[in-house]
């Protein structure tokens, strides 16, 4: 009895500190004037996270823009409201699927990818050895891949709404026959620039920074074996997938709760 | 030194790419015009029931859109609802003072909007003037209740 009341005192007082070390970590990390050469490692790191994620998120987006559009169109057209067909892919898209999807995917392509990346630096001892030559590993190895991540999230968010939208397209208007003037048109008239596509760039931000921010710490905080590294990718992609659906959830109901 | 410039070309071709999707977004997306907005004016109109009108709906005339709905507030003097629209600056000074604005809707479950027809005084309507006659916005319930009430008379 009282042991299980010990380990849940010790359980509660490693995960606040793990939670202080992450703060720590990221305000150390974050900060600090970026140098020329800093600007290459950030360079190299938006290669290796947002190019080669390219990919697999504009592909996703344009499958799910095509599915949107088809499941939109057989439950619309049964009020024969087909036309706004246009107006509910964009807005699910830029709402919710793009950010969320993107930064699940991005979770499971580049976030895994920073942590065991780091965690094998560490295990190897390599940001040890940068620390007794006097190079800051925070400055230099995480720095550049927590700017990298914020930076290429929401480029890869803004990818995924085109071609979702451009793929919705193609199957309400090529396929499905949707007049293609009131595809655009309703959409036009239902999409507020600030509030629908602001919106979603803001919540695309928010889990850049959550997203980048779980991968880097776990690969930095892991135990250094090889258990260790597979566990840290594995609770990478759990925490910031959980983290993602329930920071969506609090952004949704903060930015169109009053809508209604 | 090769592998470096191809990638620098790379993350500027993605970042160009993003901004170009940006750019989509706000154009063919969401529809804005990279034109200045052209001038406009305000014209108030006092309404028993607005029905589920809501502000950026569709102020047309003969079905042509001229304009949005700026606001909707509650006149306490009178306790119905004060619209607030904004009309195309082509129009000012030329609609009729005794022109009308009704709520309508497009379709039967669709958006409301409102018409406005023109009347044949020959003073016409300024900046901020107020439209006197108007329609209210057809509640369905109101209407089945009607339809219910004349059924039990006959």
């Amino acid at each position: 009895m009282i042991e299980t009341i010990r380990r849940l005192g010790r359980r509660g007082c490693d995960i606040t500190e793990s939670l202080g070390r992450a703060g720590l970590f990221l305000a150390q990390s974050a900060v600090g004037v970026p140098s020329r050469e800093g600007c290459m490692l950030w360079l190299r790191q938006v290669h290796f996270v947002g190019v080669m994620s390219l990919a697999i998120v504009l592909v996703s987006g344009l499958f799910i823009g095509m599915v949107l559009a088809l499941q939109g169109y057989t439950i619309l057209v049964d009020f024969g409201a087909e036309q706004a067909l246009g107006q509910m892919v964009a807005l699910s898209l830029l709402r919710e699927l793009a950010p969320v999807v993107a930064a699940l995917l991005f979770a499971g392509r580049a976030g895994s990818a920073l942590t065991a990346e780091i965690g094998l630096m560490k295990a190897t001892e390599q940001l040890t050895s940068m620390e007794m030559i006097g190079v800051d590993p925070l400055r230099r190895v995480v720095a550049p891949r927590l700017w990298a991540g914020f930076v290429s999230l929401p480029l890869l968010t803004i990818g995924f709404s085109v071609v979702g939208v451009w793929g919705g397209e193609l199957v309400g208007v090529e396929w499905l026959g949707v007049f293609e003037g009131s595809y655009w048109g309703n959409m036009q008239a239902s999409v507020s620039f600030l509030d629908d596509v602001g919106n979603g760039v803001i919540k695309s931000l928010v889990f850049a920074l959550v997203v980048t921010w779980i991968a880097v710490f776990q690969g930095y905080d892991l135990i250094p074996t090889s258990e260790g590294i597979s566990r840290a990718t594995t609770r990478t992609v759990v925490y910031s997938s959980l983290a993602v659906l329930g920071l969506d959830f609090v952004l949704t109901a903060l930015m169109f709760g009053e809508l209604s | 030194m090769k592998r470096s410039k191809t990638m620098e070309l790379g993350v500027g071709l993605f970042m160009l790419a993003g901004i170009l999707g940006l750019v989509f977004l706000g154009l063919r997306v969401s529809g804005m015009s990279l034109a200045v907005p052209g001038e406009t004016f305000r014209l108030e109109a006092n309404f028993a029931n607005i029905g589920s009108l809501k502000p950026r709906a569709r102020v047309t005339m003969a079905g042509v859109t001229v304009g949005r709905v700026e606001a909707i507030e509650l006149d306490t003097e009178w306790y119905d609802a004060r619209v607030i629209m904004t009309l195309d600056g082509s129009l000012e000074g030329e609609l009729p003072e005794d022109s009308t604005a009704a709520i309508l809707t497009a379709g039967l479950l669709g958006e409301q909007y409102i018409g406005l027809s023109v009347g044949g005084a020959p003073d016409t309507l300024a900046d901020g003037d107020t439209l006197r006659d108007t329609q209210s916005a057809l509640v369905l319930e109101e209407l089945i209740q009607q339809f219910v009430s004349s059924m039990a008379k006959e």
